[in-house]
């Protein structure tokens, strides 16, 4: 995918690093490709280096070693103010002692651009997140959602190509997070501009994105759209980031090209994909999504693999079922079951047989 | 609680809402709260009690001297009491009012107050203090002619115990008398007069000679109680001859029976054969000044109670019978002192804001570490004495000081032209911007460590430039501390005392300067406490333009 997108590329950061103390490595060999008007979220717990990479990117921090280049054009010595990118921030930073007008209207400004412009693009922009009453009002006076949409605004009324967010919805209730998530992705579809998306809450990040990096110590772990990185994650750590997922660990038995034998470390022998082991004798961490166990496993096909399994927990969670398994010797191996007409609602000490199809158990680096 | 019920109508809000046994919401509630009023009252009682008594009490009556004025009716009651009848247009007061200072002086002569009154005086004219002193000393030599007439009559007339049976008569005491002279002396020397002091006049004779029994009766009462002597063995003052003499002329003795009645009317006799006694002329010998009409306007002018010299005083203005005017130019001291005074403040708090607005920036801006220790280098100052601190730039600022040296060393400035930067406005300016810089700071600083650096990186994200950032943005956040920190120095320094006094040498010192000396050395109280008044109400007059201006809720001290 990035060769192909190397040609118009919009954004790029090339073997950049980052220290702060000339000892520990924040960023470590940073490289990333965005074509323009992809919508990129970076995602990771916090301390992986995803903020530092944005504070590079606006400019408030000097990348250590690395190009970054924004539109073909090294921005390493450009000072933030100069780059042009939109930026809302976590706490939204809207200034205190400025109306909701006078906020938007900051930008126009220090641009030069003429009242009357200034009016019209800031009336526009306030109309495009709904705020267009409360112009006259001051930051304080407004809920969080409405300071969100107005920050967002102002990230965008000077028409910037680049817009990048650091977990701008951290500090809205649930509700309305889901709700602006929604309101972000259109609007930047829309407007057809890149965004940079910093969060380390991975359904914003798989709901929202074009793409999602996973950062872990100063590394992208994988970059990839969201049903990928749910669906194939590169290593167990994105394997274990992303959504909930069962763990067994062995050792490879036989690779041979698109499958391998393992062994679970109870002595149990299962297939798998082979993801990021390479040889024989090699220790694995087996991942297998919750949802794609089956506990009916005449349902599956003839490749399935099929084993037992002790009922240790059973939770109701209203549209789904949550049930704990013993499944070789390890005691939290979750499956997830719809609520649906007939489904079998299990018994904690229950004696049962699991299953999966071997393309949905991938082996990865333990 | 009443989430879920719609807010009370407006029935409901008529009728008093009741608390569970009945009683009104309100009561019970104030009942509950009392306790705890009661037990937060408690709390700051001592402190407030404190204050009250050691601060404010002595303040406000410090304060009160500046429109006080009972030393003129205290010391001459009865001068100011004819006065009163004086309308003030012709030169010189009614002829009784001279009779009266006679008696005045005397008993204030007695009783050595009369300096004090010429002291007060000599404020709004001088020459006034050396006009009571000599006055005080040669008194009694006024009406002497009459005194040895009366003394010549009868060798009686020199025995105490022969006046003391007059004055005591027979029949009725005349108790309001006594009462009068007891408070006449008791305000004379601010001390108590009570007490027996054998003696007590009768009703006839204070009748028949008021005078007399008045000034005997103050005599009495001096001699008893402030000499500790016994009246009845002491030959009375010869103002009570004076009294005697003048009461004589006008008293109808042909129904008197009392005690030395052959002596009186014999007295009566001689006395009538003398000319009357000529009080002004008296005077006049004493002191031309007592013929002055300028004493006498002085004299009437402060003689009420209440005063509005003390403030004309202050402001550069005297009282002149034509109403209140500015003094000369060349008299004027006040009014400088008070605008450098302010001109002065303002200077200090601007260089402080000047001067502490990047030290604040810096110290809510830098790692924990570094700007943990400088605030320790901001604090150092309130380690030491304020006296050394001031004292340490008289050493480097006076002309052999360590700047001038080093100057004259480098060869900036000729060894013969150093520069002049102590005992001046200067010197002062410089000092006193040192002392309250961390007042400037402190307030600054905690308020600039609540403005988020988002602010600045957002403002730049939106393409201001680090100056636009600073002033559109970062610039009036930190406002309200500029505020808190100026409103601390200028009030703190309008005040200010020690550093003008040891640096300030003539043209760098302050009003307060001028109020210490006052307190200290001049003891001019009353013109002290009204130049604290004004300084006082300045201090409020800005603060409330400040309020108006600003506003006061924009003062932020973290």
């Amino acid at each position: 995918m990035a060769n192909d997108l190397s040609s118009d590329a919009f954004v790029e950061f090339e073997r950049v690093q980052k220290s702060y103390d000339g000892e520990n490595l924040v960023v470590k060999d940073l490289n990333l490709t965005m074509p323009k008007g992809e919508f990129l979220t970076m995602l990771g717990p916090s301390g992986s280096g995803k903020t530092t990479c944005l504070m590079m990117l606006a400019g408030f921090e000097t990348a250590t070693h690395g190009e970054i280049k924004l539109d073909g054009i090294s921005i390493n010595n450009i000072p933030p103010h100069k780059r042009g990118i939109g930026m809302v921030f976590q706490n939204y930073a809207l200034f205190p002692h400025m109306t909701i007008a006078e906020n938007l209207s900051f930008p126009l400004e220090v641009r030069k651009i003429g009242k009357s412009d200034r009016e019209a693009k800031v009336k526009r922009a306030l109309d495009m997140v709904q705020m267009g009453e409360f112009g006259g009002r001051r930051p304080a006076q407004l809920s969080g959602g409405q300071q969100q949409r107005v920050a967002l605004a102002r990230a965008l009324v000077f028409e910037p190509e680049l817009v990048l967010m650091d977990e701008p919805l951290g500090a809205l209730d649930k509700q309305l997070r889901e709700h602006m998530q929604f309101e972000i992705t259109n609007l930047a579809h829309d407007l057809g501009i890149t965004t940079v998306y910093v969060t380390h809450d991975q359904t914003e990040a798989l709901t929202m994105s074009d793409r999602v990096a996973v950062f872990n110590d100063g590394r992208i772990q994988q970059l990839a759209p969201p049903d990928a990185l749910y669906e194939e994650p590169e290593n167990s750590f994105v394997a274990q980031f992303i959504g909930e997922n069962n763990t067994l660990l062995g050792t490879i038995k036989e690779i041979s090209g698109e499958t391998c034998l393992v062994q679970l470390d109870d002595g149990e022998v299962i297939d798998a994909r082979p993801v990021n082991v390479s040889k024989v004798g090699e220790r694995t961490l087996i991942s297998i999504r919750p949802e794609r166990v089956e506990i009916d496993t005449d349902r599956l096909g003839p490749n399935a693999h099929t084993i037992p399994a002790e009922v240790l927990e059973f939770i109701y969670m209203g549209d789904i079922f949550r049930t704990r398994l013993r499944v070789a010797g390890r005691d939290d191996f979750i499956i997830k079951t719809r609520n649906s007409q007939d489904q079998r609602k299990l018994k904690p000490g229950e004696q049962i047989r699991i299953g999966w199809m071997p393309r949905d158990c991938r082996a990865l680096d333990a | 609680m009443s989430t879920a019920s719609s807010g009370p109508t407006a029935a409901d809000e008529s009728a008093p809402v009741l608390a569970a046994d009945g009683t009104p919401l309100k009561k019970s509630l104030r009942r509950a709260l009392r306790a705890q009023k009661l037990r937060a009252l408690g709390l700051i009682a001592p402190l407030l009690i404190f204050v009250l008594v050691a601060f404010i009490a002595p303040i406000g009556d410090m304060l009160f001297r500046s429109v006080e004025n009972r030393i003129v009716s205290n010391t001459i009651p009865l001068t100011a009491r004819v006065m009163d009848e004086w309308d003030g247009q012709s030169d010189e007061p009614p002829a009784p009012t001279f009779e009266a200072l006679y008696y005045d002086l005397f008993l204030s002569a007695e009783a050595r107050r009369h300096t004090r009154l010429g002291t007060r005086l000599n404020y709004e004219q001088t020459g006034l203090s050396s006009l009571f002193r000599s006055s005080g000393r040669g008194v009694d030599d006024i009406g002497e002619t009459h005194v040895e007439t009366i003394e010549d009559l009868d060798d009686r007339w020199e025995d105490g115990g022969f006046w003391h049976a007059l004055m005591t008569g027979e029949g009725p005491r005349a108790d309001d008398l006594l009462l009068d002279q007891r408070a006449r002396l008791a305000a004379l020397s601010s001390s108590s007069y009570n007490g027996d002091i054998g003696f007590e006049p009768g009703e006839q004779i204070a009748d028949l000679l008021p005078t007399t029994a008045r000034e005997y009766t103050a005599f009495a009462l001096f001699t008893a109680i402030e000499e500790g002597d016994i009246v009845v063995e002491e030959e009375p003052w010869e103002a009570v001859y004076v009294a005697l003499a003048q009461d004589l002329r006008s008293a109808d003795l042909s129904g008197y029976q009392g005690p030395q009645a052959d002596a009186l009317r014999a007295a009566q006799e001689a006395v009538t054969a003398l000319p009357p006694i000529d009080f002004r002329a008296g005077f006049a010998e004493l002191d031309e000044g007592w013929i002055s009409p300028d004493v006498w306007e002085t004299i009437n002018m402060y003689s009420p109670d209440y005063t509005t010299g003390y403030f004309l005083n202050a402001v550069d203005m005297q009282k002149t019978p034509d109403g209140a005017e500015f003094r000369p130019d060349n008299e004027r001291l006040y009014g400088i002192l008070f605008k450098r005074t302010m001109f002065m403040s303002l200077a200090i708090t601007l260089s402080c804001v000047m001067l502490g607005y990047p030290v604040a920036w810096l110290l809510a801006n830098l790692p924990m570490r570094s700007a943990n220790l400088l605030m320790i280098l901001v604090l150092l100052p309130f380690w030491t004495s304020l006296l050394v601190r001031t004292s340490a730039w008289k050493i480097m600022l006076q002309q052999q000081g360590v700047i001038n040296d080093t100057l004259v060393w480098l060869g900036i400035v000729n060894d013969a032209s150093r520069l002049v930067m102590i005992n001046n406005q200067l010197g002062t300016i410089i000092a006193m911007t040192h002392i309250l810089l961390p007042f400037m700071i402190l307030p600054m600083y905690s308020v600039m460590s609540t403005i988020p650096q988002t602010y600045v990186r957002a403002a730049k994200s939106l393409g201001a430039t680090n100056w636009t950032a600073f002033w559109r943005v970062y610039f009036p956040q930190s406002v309200p501390g500029i505020g808190a920190g100026s409103i601390l120095v200028f009030i703190l320094a309008i005040g200010y005392y020690i550093t003008p006094e040891i640096v300030g040498g003539t043209t760098g010192t302050f009003i307060s300067n001028r109020i210490a000396y006052h307190i200290s050395s001049s003891l001019n109280w009353g013109l002290a406490a009204a130049l604290g008044t004004i300084l006082f109400a300045v201090v409020l007059i800005l603060y409330w333009a400040y309020d108006r201006i600003v506003g006061i809720d924009n003062v932020k001290l973290g």
